[in-house]
């Protein structure tokens, strides 16, 4: 497991270097938040912040998925990965550990102030919420990792990445919404299926991503 | 006598882009410790070919061998065997030339400690610059940190392509003294380049592909290569 600690070790270090994919996430993460905040002013904020929580997740996460491409296809770093003697799979695994890392920090500072402007509490069904967020969030990258690859093949990569990405993370948001929404609710007692499905979207996309991964980065 | 065990052996490689051919029923056997020099105009086929060796491209047809390791079945020993320069440094920006190299030894599981790779970076005139973000460096110096990445495990089949692109005379020398030191020590060589004179300075065979297809392989120093180097690189460019 070494290389793909030393993938996840060096997505951090020029993370840590140049803070570009980590604060255009919070940062447009929490526009989508304070915008949709004010536009339903009034509304039912427990029956919409779910949504609102999700999708501000999933814009901050396609940037950061975006950032993550660049990183490797700038000056052709990930020829250099490929030509080291580590399995294609391993590598995959790398890029979604440091994927998962940037967008899971970047939701962690989202959402309290999202709790906050949206008048909710800040009790134990964060944790909840927390717990809900990684399990979304890992499936989300785990689909999203391979797409971006698949996307940097083609002319229009930036846009061509949400395009695919948003369809194929449907059942993953979807799920994560229901969960979120469930928890906020203070009922909880039907979070199990919600919560099973992420589990299962996830290892469906990790299995099928470090199989298929040599594949779709060998010309 | 069991037979030489060949550093690269290829069998009827065959790459296809699309309908085309970039690269057809090439076979071609480099014996340890051969510095062999590709020329070939643009789109013969050198790149692709070196891309299949060094196990970055699938081939559509044929088979091929590092030091025994079959690319397709064993490719991860095959890798470990290679290294791999292109124009391209596959170095990253925002990383100094020191923490690149840290970062390529855990992959290849190397030895990383901070004396070794100074020393390597001091072989290559960046040892005062080893800690500054490669970004700011000129397009000369990053392909010297190009260097020093593709040699930081001592791969014994050294693939080189079109290396001396960006480079200015001091780094072209401190190449040219790496690649000499190499072959010295029984490593292979193989190179592909434009630059005739360039080419067979130290090379030991030289190859001209065409359209995908080996025309011509013969000593370096034999005769014919120039008049086949006119013939098919000078004229045939822009066919």
């Amino acid at each position: 497991m070494k290389p793909v600690a030393a993938i996840v070790f060096k997505d951090i270090a020029i993370e840590y270097k140049n803070k570009e994919a980590f604060s255009s996430m919070v940062l447009f993460g929490l526009l989508v938040v304070v915008v949709f905040s004010f536009a339903f002013e009034g509304s039912d904020r427990k029956a919409l912040a779910p949504g609102m929580l999700w999708v501000a997740y999933s814009f901050a996460g396609i940037l950061g998925l975006n950032r993550s491409l660049s990183m490797e296809t700038d000056n052709d770093c990930l020829q250099g990965l490929l030509l080291s003697p580590m399995s294609r799979g391993d590598l995959y695994l790398g890029k979604v550990g440091g994927n998962l890392a940037f967008t899971m920090l970047a939701e962690l500072v989202i959402l309290p102030f999202f709790v906050i402007l949206n008048n909710l509490a800040f009790d134990t069904s964060l944790i909840w919420i927390a717990g809900i967020t990684l399990l979304g969030t890992l499936g989300f990258v785990a689909i999203g990792t391979t797409l971006s690859l698949i996307s940097a093949q083609t002319r229009m990569k930036e846009v061509m990445l949400p395009v695919l990405q948003i369809p194929m993370t449907f059942p993953v948001i979807l799920s994560a919404v229901q969960a979120t929404s469930l928890v906020m609710s203070g009922d909880s007692s039907g979070v199990a299926f919600p919560l099973s499905l992420l589990g299962i979207f996830s290892t469906v996309y990790i299995t099928a991503s470090y199989f298929v991964f040599e594949y779709i980065v060998e010309e | 006598m069991a037979p030489e065990t060949l550093a690269l052996d290829s069998k009827e490689i065959g790459k296809k882009f699309g309908y085309s051919y970039a690269v057809r029923n090439v076979s071609l056997q480099v014996r340890r410790g051969e510095f062999v020099v590709l020329f070939g105009s643009n789109g013969a086929g050198k790149t692709t070919f070196l891309k299949v060796a060094a196990t970055l491209m699938r081939p559509t047809s044929g088979t091929l061998a590092v030091e025994g390791f079959d690319i397709g079945s064993q490719p991860e020993e095959a890798r470990r065997r290679i290294g791999f320069l292109s124009h391209n440094t596959f170095v990253y920006r925002d990383l100094s030339p020191l923490d690149n190299l840290k970062f390529f030894c855990r992959l290849y599981g190397v030895k990383d400690s901070e004396e070794r790779l100074l020393g390597i970076l001091e072989r290559v005139d960046l040892k005062a610059r080893a800690t500054e973000p490669v970004r700011a460096f000129s397009r000369g110096m990053q392909q010297r940190v190009g260097i020093a990445r593709a040699l930081l495990h001592d791969p014994s089949l050294i693939l080189l392509d079109e290396p001396y692109t960006g480079l200015d005379a001091r780094a072209a020398q401190t190449l040219n003294g790496i690649l000499d030191e190499a072959v010295a020590a029984g490593k292979t060589v193989v190179l592909t380049t434009h630059d005739l004179d360039q080419g067979l300075r130290a090379a030991t065979r030289a190859i001209i592909l065409d359209r995908g297809t080996v025309v011509l392989d013969s000593p370096a120093r034999g005769p014919g290569i120039r008049e086949a180097y006119t013939r098919y690189i000078h004229q045939g460019d822009g066919r």
